[in-house]
């Protein structure tokens, strides 16, 4: 069975340590914070001035003005604090953030993300945070689906979209595997169930190699 | 679980290593971490350089470094106090190395480290002494000079109160480096009178978050 992305999310959430500070991208990174589980405790920062986030408030609950980066409603965890913009750029760029979950149009093989415009020049462009939180987090992951709606591999030799920022990334999450940015390009740790080497080959335009202990992503514990 | 509180000040400056950068709180004896300070001259710690608005006076905290020998290097603004006495005699020995920087740029530089620039151009030094050999660029018509980023390996620092995550409050002006020294070391290691519940902090009134802070031991108020 193929894993969706909320079982690529519980796999991200495998990899974010007891105690790190965290900032999950908007969209699909969000993800992973319903999965992070009880037996850790997890700082999660917001761009707009947010350490502590918790969970989505209960309906009727929400303040308006207590929003993430996607403008969600949001919560703040006993501990938790909120401080100015200018500070919450300077955790970002700092090197404060132990760990960021991205998402991604293209990822290369040099570790370049390209996340913030397509070729797309019919809609204005927007780039937000994502520049500073891509240079300043000391782990960036990127959580995608292996291949776009069309089929068109996301994972290339070079990024053909503008970047968001140039050899940052160290680790990719996708519905197909788990790819460690490494010296020499891709390098598959784990792949979904039933797949062949050369299957993940044919939806990547990147060369991969392969751990020499491929795991199988998806699985339950 | 996040818990970030130590039991011992000798805990607290643990694995500090010969040779590290050392920012060190206060101005004047106004938020010193002394006994963070001592706790480091107990640990035989050497060939610093320490990074703090005065050199310390008396026999206490900077000066008793100065004294035994400890500092190679001190950067600050303002050595030259009632009582720095271990400091001039050591620097007119030429057994300490003396970088002086106007306190608003040895400020801003710690910041620049802490928030990952490469540093800044500033009006201040501009054509003096303390501005000889860096680079000049004119903005808005007035001469600045570039500066560059200043962190730590460590930050000694000293709070008021902190909960488990290391979140911080200040008392009244002793706060002055705390803030920008916590978030510029790789290492921030902080004193406080008073350890509180999570929670019992205000979240708009925490001054240091916690993200900046490594470990924290209470010190009993004198």
């Amino acid at each position: 069975m193929r894993p969706d992305l909320r079982d690529v999310a519980r796999r991200i959430a495998r990899d974010i340590p007891d105690g790190a500070y965290v900032n999950l991208g908007i969209g699909l990174p969000t993800l992973v914070a319903d999965c992070v589980g009880d037996g850790k405790e997890v700082v999660y920062h917001s761009e707009n001035g947010i350490l502590g986030m918790g969970p989505t408030p209960a309906p009727g609950e929400e303040d308006p003005e207590l929003i993430n980066a996607g403008k969600q409603p949001v919560t703040l965890l006993p501990g938790g604090a909120f401080f100015h913009h200018t500070d919450a750029f300077l955790m970002m760029r700092g090197g404060h953030v132990d760990v960021t979950v991205l998402g991604a149009f293209q990822v290369s093989e040099t570790g370049d993300l390209a996340n913030w415009a397509t070729d797309d020049v019919t809609h204005p462009p927007a780039v937000g945070g994502a520049m500073d939180l891509a240079v300043g987090a000391k782990r960036v992951l990127v959580m995608t689906t292996h291949t776009t709606r069309d089929g068109s591999p996301k994972l290339l030799p070079r990024c053909t979209y503008p970047l968001t920022a140039a050899g940052v990334v160290d680790r990719v999450y996708t519905d197909l595997a788990v790819l460690d940015v490494t010296a020499e390009g891709f390098l598959v740790r784990e792949m979904a169930a039933g797949l062949t080497r050369d299957d993940l080959q044919g939806a990547t335009a990147a060369r991969l190699s392969f751990a020499e202990d491929v795991g199988v992503l998806g699985q339950r514990e | 679980m996040i818990d970030k509180r130590v039991a011992t000040v000798t805990d607290a400056v643990a694995g500090i290593e010969d040779g590290a950068t050392v920012l060190v709180g206060g101005f004047g004896a106004s938020g010193v971490p002394v006994e963070l300070v001592h706790a480091l001259l107990d640990r035989g710690t050497t060939d610093l350089t320490v990074v703090t608005n005065n050199a310390g006076s008396g026999e206490t905290d900077v000066a008793a470094l100065l004294r035994e020998r400890r500092v190679r290097r001190i950067v600050c603004s303002y050595p030259r106090s009632a009582g720095s006495v271990w400091f001039e005699e050591r620097w007119r020995a030429g057994e300490v190395e003396l970088e002086l920087v106007p306190q608003g740029t040895l400020s801003e530089r710690m910041r620049a480290a802490a928030a990952g620039l490469g540093g800044f151009f500033t009006p201040t030094g501009a054509d003096t002494r303390l501005a000889e050999g860096k680079e000049v660029r004119v903005i808005g018509g007035r001469r600045h000079v570039f500066e560059e980023p200043l962190p730590g390996d460590v930050a000694l620092v000293k709070a008021a109160r902190a909960d488990r995550w290391g979140n911080l409050v200040y008392r009244t002006a002793a706060r002055n480096f705390g803030p920008t020294m916590a978030a510029a070391a790789a290492l921030t290691v902080v004193q406080v009178d008073e350890f509180v519940e999570l929670g019992e902090l205000d979240p708009e009134a925490i001054v240091t978050p916690g993200i900046f802070v490594d470990r924290v031991v209470r010190v009993e108020v004198a």
